[in-house]
């Protein structure tokens, strides 16, 4: 690991001014991405800001939404009673990511700005990787591509931003408080990540030095119901093929109001929009359902390593909305 | 404030690169003087002399590293020294009571042969003694999930499974 410079300030400023002032400096919160691409080389800050004491941890209740500290753990927000009760795929998809170990240090800004697990990008002694080296190639399209991305990708980059949590935080249409050199502001998660197809080398908006100091979630109405659902090679620990979040309000056997994101098929965590307009207003039919995925599914571009993430992904949702249909009737 | 330096360091010598680290390790306050790259898992093992605590991946994938900070588990490999400065690490060390008795979780290791090598062991005492504490042993399929965090090479996971059911006072 090249040497680096350990900086640990205590306030919000402080710790955007150490970092806004050093183009090679990068924020530390718990570690379980930053440390991680530091070993292997593919990332060499040589000052390393740890936000970790910042006084942004912890979880504020209000009527309509919770302010999460960006600081707060994975654990500590699925444990937060009115996730379990209001927003119940955010508490699934937090409890299916990672192990208990990694959830105690993880926390949900770094979440959201997690890195591809893309094993190419992962190596540096692999050259062809545009996301690492703009225009250098891209060794995945003819790799091993199992756990890469087929929506918002194209044959320059096709990482998959591989969150579980994410994806139900994008379908409540969560946003992030962000301070930085410039002051504050608010992005929503629907503009915060940009995708692969559009610019292979950036992850996001945030510019050099912005912290992310707060996220706030809408809880779900009353009467909503929801779950996520995750595909996987192995019964625990292991990251998603595909999975869905949805949330649905029903009136009797009519889906009155639904939200839906999916998961390990984007270059950025993916909003089903047309499947929601596709099944707003319509009475419970699996076909119809399979054909909203499909819908969705029609943009996906697939390597062979990818290909059958389409059916997958397609299935995954058919079935996550059955469940949550059936439940309240 | 950079410093190149020839020898050793002088015990006040401060460069940059190195920090001081001031910490709790199984109830005994230590002091760390090391690179700022040094990980926990490393200052353990290295500083302290702890080697209880075992590397196997250095990733954050298998567990063996596992160790308590506040008393929540965490993978020392992806955790820098720097960050336990202030805070009470517990290792498998710390198991043993103040008259050298084994913790019941060890004794229920030992009765279910829940290890072969050895090498995974204390990462997964570490982990079912919080597993224990977060009340996550309410059945076997629980406790499998909830000690998936910790991989066993040599596939002694059933009877881990049990030892750690005994040790909830589930029976054998
Ligand atoms: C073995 C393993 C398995 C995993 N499995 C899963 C899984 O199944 N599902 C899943 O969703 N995730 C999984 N993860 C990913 C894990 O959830 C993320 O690594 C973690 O959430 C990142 O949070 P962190 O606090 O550790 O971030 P760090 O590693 O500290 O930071 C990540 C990045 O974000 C930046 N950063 C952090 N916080 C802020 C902030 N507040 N403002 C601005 N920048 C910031 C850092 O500079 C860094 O670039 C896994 C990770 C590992 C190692
Ligand atoms: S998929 Fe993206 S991250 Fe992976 S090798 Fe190709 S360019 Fe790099
Ligand atoms: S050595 Fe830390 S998890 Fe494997
Ligand atoms: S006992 Fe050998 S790795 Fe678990």
């Amino acid at each position: 690991m090249r040497a680096f410079v350990y900086d640990r300030p205590d306030a919000v400023d402080e710790a955007v001014a150490s970092v806004a002032a050093d183009p090679q400096a990068a924020f530390l919160a718990g570690g379980t991405t930053q440390l991680d691409l530091m070993k292997d080389g593919v990332w060499t800050p040589d000052r390393l800001v740890d936000i970790s004491r910042l006084p942004l941890r912890g979880i504020l209740v209000e009527s309509q939404q919770l302010k999460v500290g960006a600081l707060t753990t994975m654990e500590q927000l699925a444990a937060e009673p009115v996730v379990a009760q209001r927003l119940t795929f955010v508490r699934e998809a937090l409890l299916a990511g990672a192990t208990v170990q990694l959830r105690n240090m993880a926390t949900i800004g770094g979440n959201l700005l997690q890195r591809t697990r893309c094993r190419y990008f992962r190596d540096p002694t692999v050259a062809a990787c545009n996301r690492r080296s703009p225009d250098s190639g891209c060794a995945a399209v003819d790799g091993v591509a199992r756990m890469h991305a087929v929506l918002g990708v194209d044959e320059r980059c096709i990482a998959l931003h591989a969150s579980d949590v994410a994806v139900p935080l994008l379908a409540v249409e969560a946003s992030v408080l962000v301070s930085g050199p410039s002051g504050q502001r608010r992005i929503p998660l629907s503009e915060f990540w940009v995708r692969a197809d559009e610019g292979p080398s950036i992850e996001n908006v945030l510019g050099h030095g912005d912290l992310i100091t707060e996220i706030d979630v809408p809880l779900l109405p009353q009467g909503w119901r929801s779950g996520y659902l995750k595909v996987r090679d192995r019964a625990s620990y292991e990251f998603a093929l595909t999975s869905a979040a949805v949330a649905v309000q029903m009136d009797g056997d009519m889906i009155a109001d639904i939200r839906i994101g999916l998961g390990g098929v984007g270059s950025v965590p993916w909003r089903a929009r047309e499947a929601e307009e596709m099944l707003r207003g319509t009475h419970v039919d699996p076909v119809r359902f399979e054909q909203a995925g499909r819908a969705t599914m029609a943009s996906a571009f697939t390597v062979p390593g990818t290909a059958f993430k389409v059916d997958l992904a397609v299935r995954t949702l058919s079935r996550q909305l059955i469940t949550m249909t059936e439940a309240t009737r | 404030m950079k410093t190149t330096r020839s020898t050793a360091p002088a015990p006040t010598a401060q460069d940059e690169y190195t920090v001081d680290v001031f910490t709790v390790v199984n109830g005994a306050p230590v002091q760390w003087r090391v690179d700022t790259r040094t990980t926990l898992l490393e200052a353990l093992r290295d500083s302290s002399g702890l080697t209880g605590t075992k590397r196997g991946c250095d990733q954050g994938a298998c567990g063996a590293c596992t160790v308590h900070v506040d008393g929540a588990r965490v993978v020392s490999c992806l955790m820098l020294a720097a960050q336990v400065d202030g805070r009470q690490v517990t290792t498998v060390e710390g198991l043993i009571d103040e008259e050298g008795r084994l913790h019941p979780l060890q004794e229920a290791f030992v009765r279910h042969d829940a290890f072969q090598c050895g090498f995974c062991t204390p990462g997964q005492l570490m982990s079912a003694v919080c597993l224990l504490r977060e009340g996550r042993a309410g059945s076997d399929a629980e406790i499998r999930e909830y000690m998936s965090g910790n991989l066993c090479r040599c596939g002694a996971y059933d009877n881990i499974v049990a030892a750690v059911r005994e040790a909830a006072g589930g029976g054998a």
